[in-house]
């Protein structure tokens, strides 16, 4: 049997020269960082590149880039950049005239008159008409083409009219504020169908090719009615492999990736810059009160005094994100209340007093249920999990799969608590509020309290934008009063960017906007 | 016997130490495990972190010996499920052969066709994953053919030899000459399959933690500690060298038992 004992002596020294090989590595790289920022290419006049940038996308895009077949948020993402709506959303969540120029609201708020922006022309060179904003309205109201998605909120048009070749008239069944985010749904040419494959519409990039499973490349368009992109051309790699998005950024092959975690940014070179977002999202432990003891408000309320959430951040995301106190995120702005924010500081006692005025002095168990693909509510469950222990509550982590996530928590209502983020699919107050009035369908965590109904429905019916602001506030603070869930923080989007590169803007939701993106002037 | 068996002392040697310390571990560790501190995050190997500490700043070498310790179990117990129903299938079908016997055997057949791991995955996914036993049965279940196709074998060829032959003629039982004649005698074969199927355990415990189906965290095990590493090996390379490192030394060590076992065994007969 000495080939045997040669085969395994061999494995040793593979095993050590594996070994040694990592402690190279680590030792060699702090010599290279200094390097990269001194010498040759910091001495490279930015010129020397042609203008143009490698993105890297984590997954293909759907196979349809039809806008309004789009269901991914990463395909979304992409095509924010190809398409526009009447309406636009700005980085400061408000809403700005894109392909129309001005509108005009009646007296009676029923009727919307936009005006159609003069010499507006899709990337194919066609005028945009009176007839194009119609046909992609109504299309989205009343889906005649096979795939294309109905938006369910527009059942609040009456109907939509073109009055003349640049003017569009909407007519509501009854006063909405909310319509206008809606608007920003694709404006498409009517006579064309080649959407599918080759999407036509009005952004500052126009499409130019894809290759299935590996790329998409984006060209500047020249006819653009606003500020023009700065770059010429923008390619989209995709980089499904999780692994790969580090080499690929090292090796130079991609310029810029955006969501990454602290973990893998913290593995870059001194050749990035990394930009802070928000990943739009409230992460909480939420809580279901129709279960014991989370029933009882002095049980939530001991919860959210025995969470550090500052600690989670140092903990388990390098000290990014910002910390929440309510079912709204920071980026919307005028929304979001920065008061609530640290209702509950961290306070042990005050955790195990409120517990033994509840009857739990000894604390007690639960299960904390977690989808097993989202590695960031994995970590903070873990640091919650540790923390709980301190005030007696003994908790324990059970990791689901997405599916059954959904269908046993988010639909069947059979958990204890979960950690997960609940995103916004529009920009409005109303997606993040509306879930938690004891009638909503998607009211997960079986919030009842009568006066948070009555806020809601203020907010919804409110006459004018302050009034309705105020409302959707109040509202909010009832969910911090009463405990509603352990708000814990907006998770932060780490976006990589190669220096040199500058320009990277974060929105309110899930866009990756290039057109401000631009090489320094040196 | 006088050839001296360095297998068989070396694997002794560093089996029972390594047992020592995963012992140790259920008892004590330098530090709590799950205990996390904000302060020291990716800590290299030093005095105070024997292994440095993760990304929670948990310290790695406590988590390894508790790690260790849950693997261990895993597989011991894996092991026993395997081992047990498949020796009882493989003595009781190749003693007594037959059309059951045919039976029996192609379906093990088609047990073996599978994947190891993807034939465990399909069991949790049925059973409902996150449960310690969960695992445990999944992959005990997958360890059973290969036993009974050793044991078979083991026990088909002693079927027809004379002194099985004679202790029938006195009058013995079937399970007297199954358990007191012939299982004995089939221990050379049993032993080793009995080292290498623990490593192989190891590592099948290892690899379902890796692909997140073994333990729920904050519990650490050999194979969930390892995937964690992956994602930060520019960061602490160290993280995944220890695991590793104790992962390769256990199976190491398990796997020179056996070759030590076997040499002897071969010996004496």
């Amino acid at each position: 049997m000495k080939r045997k004992l040669v085969a395994l002596l061999l494995l040793l020294g593979l095993l050590s020269a594996v070994l040694c090989g990592c402690k190279d590595g680590s030792a060699d790289k702090t010599p290279e960082d200094g390097q990269t920022s001194g010498s040759n290419e910091a001495a490279q006049p930015p010129a020397a590149h042609p203008n143009e940038i490698t993105v890297g996308i984590a997954q293909d895009l759907d196979e349809s880039l039809d806008p309004h077949k789009v269901v991914a948020a990463g395909t979304k993402e992409v095509m924010f950049n190809v398409f526009e709506g009447l309406m636009k959303p700005t980085p400061e969540g408000d809403l700005i005239p894109a392909v129309a120029e001005s509108f005009e609201i009646s007296e009676d708020q029923l009727v919307y008159t936009f005006t159609i922006r003069e010499g507006i022309t899709f990337h194919n060179g066609a005028p945009v008409t009176a007839g194009d904003v119609v046909y992609s309205i109504t299309r989205c109201i009343d889906p005649a083409d096979a795939g294309v998605f109905r938006i369910d909120a527009l059942e609040m048009v009456e109907r939509v009219t073109n009055v003349d070749e640049r003017t569009v008239s909407i007519r509501l069944k009854e006063p909405s504020t909310e319509l206008l985010s809606y608007l920003t749904l694709a404006i498409l040419p009517a006579d064309y169908d080649g959407q599918d494959t080759a999407p036509v519409g009005t952004g500052p990039f126009r499409y130019v090719s894809r290759a299935a499973q590996d790329n998409i490349v984006l060209e500047r368009f020249e006819e653009y009615w606003g500020e023009p992109a700065y770059l010429d051309k923008v390619t989209f790699k995709i980089i499904e492999n999780a692994d790969s998005i580090l080499v690929s950024l090292q090796s130079g092959a991609v310029d810029l990736f955006a969501h990454l975690t602290s973990t893998q940014t913290a593995q870059l070179s001194g050749d990035f810059n990394i930009e802070e977002g928000t990943m739009n999202l409230v992460q909480a432990m939420y809580l279901n009160h129709a279960e014991k003891p989370f029933d009882d408000v002095r049980v939530r309320q001991a919860l959210c005094y025995a969470v550090d959430r500052q600690q989670i951040l140092d903990l388990a995301f390098d000290g990014y994100g910002s910390l929440i106190g309510s079912s709204m995120y920071p980026a919307f702005g005028k929304y979001f209340d920065g008061s609530l924010t640290n209702y509950y500081p961290h306070d042990v006692e005050k955790a195990k007093a409120l517990l033994a005025d509840a009857g739990y002095p000894d604390g007690f168990s639960m299960t904390i249920t977690v989808p097993s693909n989202y590695q960031p509510h994995i970590d903070t469950a873990q640091v919650i999990v540790e923390q709980l222990k301190e005030v007696g509550v003994n908790a324990e982590i059970q990791l689901v799969e997405w599916g059954t996530w959904l269908s046993d928590v988010y639909t069947g209502r059979q958990y204890q608590a979960t950690v997960v983020g609940v995103d916004a699919s529009t920009m409005t107050a109303r997606a993040l509020l509306e879930r938690f009035n004891s009638t909503a369908g998607n009211n997960f965590i079986n919030y009842n309290n009568a006066e948070y109904d009555a806020f809601f429905q203020q907010a919804v019916t409110a006459a004018d934008d302050a009034a309705q602001t105020a409302a959707y506030k109040q509202a909010e603070a009832n969910l911090t009063e009463n405990a509603a869930n352990v708000y814990i923080q907006d998770l932060a989007d780490l976006v990589a960017v190669r220096k040199g590169l500058t320009g990277v803007r974060f929105y309110p939701i899930y866009v990756l906007d290039l057109a401000g993106i631009h090489y320094e002037e040196s | 016997m006088k050839n001296r068996n360095g297998f068989l002392t070396a694997g002794l040697a560093l089996t029972c130490a390594l047992g020592a310390l995963i012992l140790l571990g259920f008892f004590w560790t330098p530090y709590d495990p799950n205990a996390m501190a904000a302060g020291g995050k990716f800590d290299g190997p030093s005095l105070a972190h024997w292994m440095g500490t993760d990304n929670f700043g948990r310290d790695i070498f406590s988590r390894v010996l508790k790690g260790a310790g849950a693997t261990t179990s895993i597989a011991l117990a894996t092991l026993a499920i395997g081992a047990v129903c498949g020796s009882l299938a493989g003595a009781l079908t190749g003693y007594f052969g037959g059309p059951v016997d045919e039976l029996l055997m192609r379906v093990n057949d088609t047990l073996t066709a599978f994947p190891n791991i993807l034939l465990a995955l399909v069991v949790i996914s049925i059973l409902e994953p996150g449960k310690k036993i969960n695992v445990i049965i999944a992959l005990g279940l997958v360890f059973v053919p290969s036993f009974a196709r050793v044991t078979r074998t083991a026990f088909a060829s002693l079927r027809d030899v004379n002194y099985i032959q004679s202790a029938r003629l006195m009058g013995a039982g079937n399970g007297r000459i199954l358990a007191v004649h012939m299982l004995p005698n089939t221990l050379p074969v049993l032993l080793p399959a009995l080292t290498i199927g623990f490593n192989n355990a190891v590592l099948a415990e290892a690899s379902m933690s890796f692909l997140g189906i073994g333990v729920t965290p904050p519990d650490a095990s050999l194979g969930y500690m390892l995937s964690e590493a992956q994602g930060m090996l520019f960061s602490a390379p160290w993280y995944a060298a220890g695991t590793g490192l104790v992962i390769v030394l256990l199976v190491f060590s398990v796997g020179l038992l056996g070759e030590g076992l076997r040499r002897r065994e071969r010996g004496v007969l």
